[in-house]
């Protein structure tokens, strides 16, 4: 029978499967931060049991580290805490930690790929809902909560039960100043935010298979915002390429035998999918959320919906508190929203080729006055290619504010985050009530229209800046 | 874990759809290094003022319902990030059963590991229900006949055998999935010698 790629991965990683269909599943990669793993670490101390494979995971701190100065440490007392907890229990545990002063230091989904942590046909999971970036390398990765990091630890396993296959087509060609956060806005528009429930999306279709390796990584990412744990892309020559020498990757005839099996991670012909649709690129606009859900996408020439034109009550009443917590009036156009803040970063848009969209649009611009705007790298390996490009100075001259890596105000567990009422283009992931700081309003969006909105001061299209 | 078996309740009534993890429990109580105490922070922003006291309009700040121990909530409830701070919260503040029409995965298969038991409805039967958390009246869960009792009436709710059993007699998954290492490694070694770059060693 043919299989879709998530089904072999499936198989494979098969260690028991019970009559009623629960499956212990065999884990290879396993990432940790400092938010989801105290309780885990505390609980296998209580019921004195160890890590069962130390180097199958991989730890680093990044949702509580400052992105400023960071020679005096952390100052917020409880984030403090968190991070050396996290470096205690690595200590303890035996498990290799990127500590906030290593330059291999990150968001932790920015990382694993970037040391060839993160390979195809594995099964990869991290207590984070956008482990699912790491699916763009044809890997079945997905978030799990701290009970199942702790089983993780103790088992190199995870209870689970298989989800629906759910393929999603993109064929054709982008139009200039659309990039792969647009698409996958689009997606979600387009399924919504429970759409995905219950699937793993595989992503397919001649547009997918010509974006690049970090372009893949922002579509995965976003699967969580459509519903979906996992998204995946079928590995190629480009995945390959990438990984080649990276820290972690195989080596010699290792690196031989595993292309062997990398070569044949794709979906049969013929293979059934439970859920089906299709885009075509060339349909697809410069994005951005006008609402507190990733749902709530229109294009930068649309307007703002009006909740009168709404017959469902329940969608209704949702559309008018989203409005009211945003300060929008119905059918206000995009490019008439005012914006204080601009965040460039997270796991969903902090690599380099994002970072290089960016200052592509800000080189000789300086952004509106009123504006305060920053960018985080990604890690601190992005952080250094991007000042060898001299992409820093390309921040910097135009008004930005040029940080250290972490997760920072994608949201604001650290001191980066937004007061109430301030209003925000953010390259990140969620646009939901409070994320970015209490009050605040956030609005997602590519690189390049983040770029865009900080020198016009207000949510702009970014095809106006390309030359 | 503490067992489930059968609950009874004033049932609070929140019909927002698409409550995500960052409203049951923002990101500053995400600091902690224990389980417990984070119920005196659940839904932090819809339910304190900015000068932290409690808005008189909120659901969960109202007698009967600040004792309420179940939850019946618009769709897609608990989507957004993985964290278990969300059930955490909910069971620290005394919510042991949520009713909605979905869940988001995560969410869902977090509650399990914590004692609650997440209930899928469909949207008329919700409607039925909240109609008891407005008249201030109990329902009851009896979680090992799958059914909900409301005044003279019942419902019929569906769950994983395997995730029931663990809630009806409270049992640790991992410890269960420990009494399966015989099967662990013998897994583990046809994977070196099939997959030798997996190790890294």
């Amino acid at each position: 029978m043919p299989n879709t790629l998530y089904d072999k991965i499936w198989n494979d990683h098969l260690v028991d499967l019970q009559d009623d269909g629960t499956a212990l599943l065999f884990v290879d990669r396993h990432l940790v931060h400092e938010v989801t793993s105290p309780q885990a670490f505390e609980g296998l101390r209580n019921s004195n049991r160890k890590v069962r494979h130390p180097n199958l995971t991989l730890a680093v701190a990044d949702h509580n580290v400052p992105t400023t100065d960071r020679s005096k440490g952390i100052s917020d007392k409880e984030s403090k805490i968190q991070v050396e907890t996290l470096e205690a229990n690595c200590k303890e545990f035996g498990i290799k930690l990127f500590g906030m002063n290593d330059k291999r230091q990150g968001i932790v989904h920015v990382t694993g790929p970037e040391q060839g942590f993160t390979q195809p046909g594995t099964v990869i999971v991290c207590g984070d809902s956008h482990t699912a970036t790491h699916g763009a390398f044809g890997s079945l990765a997905f978030g799990i909560g701290t009970s199942e990091v702790e089983h993780v630890l103790a088992t190199q396993t995870l209870v689970q039960k298989k989800a629906k296959n759910f393929r999603v087509n993109v064929n054709g060609k982008l139009p200039l100043g659309v990039t792969s956060k647009d698409v996958i806005l689009q997606i979600i528009g387009k399924i919504g935010t429970a759409g995905g429930t219950g699937c793993v999306i595989e992503y397919a279709g001649d547009l997918i298979r010509s974006l690049s390796v970090e372009q893949r990584m922002t579509i995965c990412n976003m699967t969580i915002e459509g519903g979906a744990r996992a998204g995946l892309i079928a590995p190629d020559e480009k995945i390959f390429k990438y990984l080649k020498d990276r820290p972690m990757s195989p080596k010699d005839k290792d690196w031989d035998k595993a292309m062997e099996y990398w070569k044949n991670l794709k979906t049969d012909e013929g293979a059934k999918f439970d859920k089906e649709i299709d885009l075509q690129a060339e349909e697809i606009l410069p994005m951005i959320t006008w609402g507190t859900s990733p749902q709530d996408v229109i294009t930068i020439d649309e307007k703002v919906p009006n909740p009168q034109n709404e017959k469902d009550e329940d969608r209704k009443n949702s559309l008018e508190r989203s409005l009211n917590y945003m300060g929008l009036k119905p059918n206000m156009a995009a490019k008439d929203i005012k914006i204080d803040k601009v965040f460039i970063g997270s796991c969903t848009n902090g690599r380099i080729e994002d970072l290089r969209e960016a200052a592509k649009i800000l080189k000789d611009k300086k952004i509106a006055a009123h504006v305060h705007a920053m960018v985080v790298p990604g890690s601190g390996l992005v952080k250094e290619q991007a000042e060898q490009e001299g992409l820093d100075k390309i921040f910097v001259n135009s008004g930005f504010e040029w940080r250290e890596p972490g997760c920072s105000m994608c949201l604001a567990m650290n001191a980066d985050k937004l007061k109430p009422q301030e209003r925000c283009a953010s390259t990140s992931n969620r646009n939901f009530e409070g994320r970015q700081g209490r009050g605040g309003r956030t609005h997602l969006v590519s690189p390049g229209m983040a770029a865009a909105a900080a020198i016009s001061g207000n949510l702009d299209d970014v095809r106006k800046y390309q030359n | 874990m503490q067992k489930f078996n059968t609950l009874k309740s004033i049932p609070a009534y929140l019909p927002i759809v698409n409550i995500d993890t960052d409203m049951i429990i923002p990101k500053q109580f995400l600091k902690t290094i224990k389980r417990t105490g984070l119920g005196k922070n659940l839904f932090f922003e819809m339910r304190y003022d900015d000068q932290g006291k409690e808005i008189r309009d909120f659901i969960l700040n109202q007698n009967p319902f600040n004792n309420s121990k179940i939850l019946i909530a618009g769709k897609n409830f608990g989507c957004g990030s993985s964290r278990e701070h969300a059930p955490w919260a909910l069971l620290d503040f005394g919510i042991t059963c949520v009713i909605s029409s979905s869940f988001a995965d995560i969410f869902y298969s977090n509650c399990f590991k914590n004692g609650i038991l997440p209930i899928v409805l469909e949207e008329e039967k919700i409607k039925e229900l909240s109609e008891y958390a407005n008249r201030k009246e109990e329902i009851s869960v009896d979680l090992n006949k799958n059914k909900i009792v409301y005044g003279n009436n019942e419902i019929k709710f569906d769950v994983d055998k395997f995730k029931k059993k663990c809630l009806l007699e409270g049992l640790d998954d991992i410890a269960l999935s420990l009494k399966k290492s015989e099967k662990i490694k013998n897994f583990e070694k046809d994977l070196k010698n099939q997959k030798p770059w997996i190790f890294n060693d």
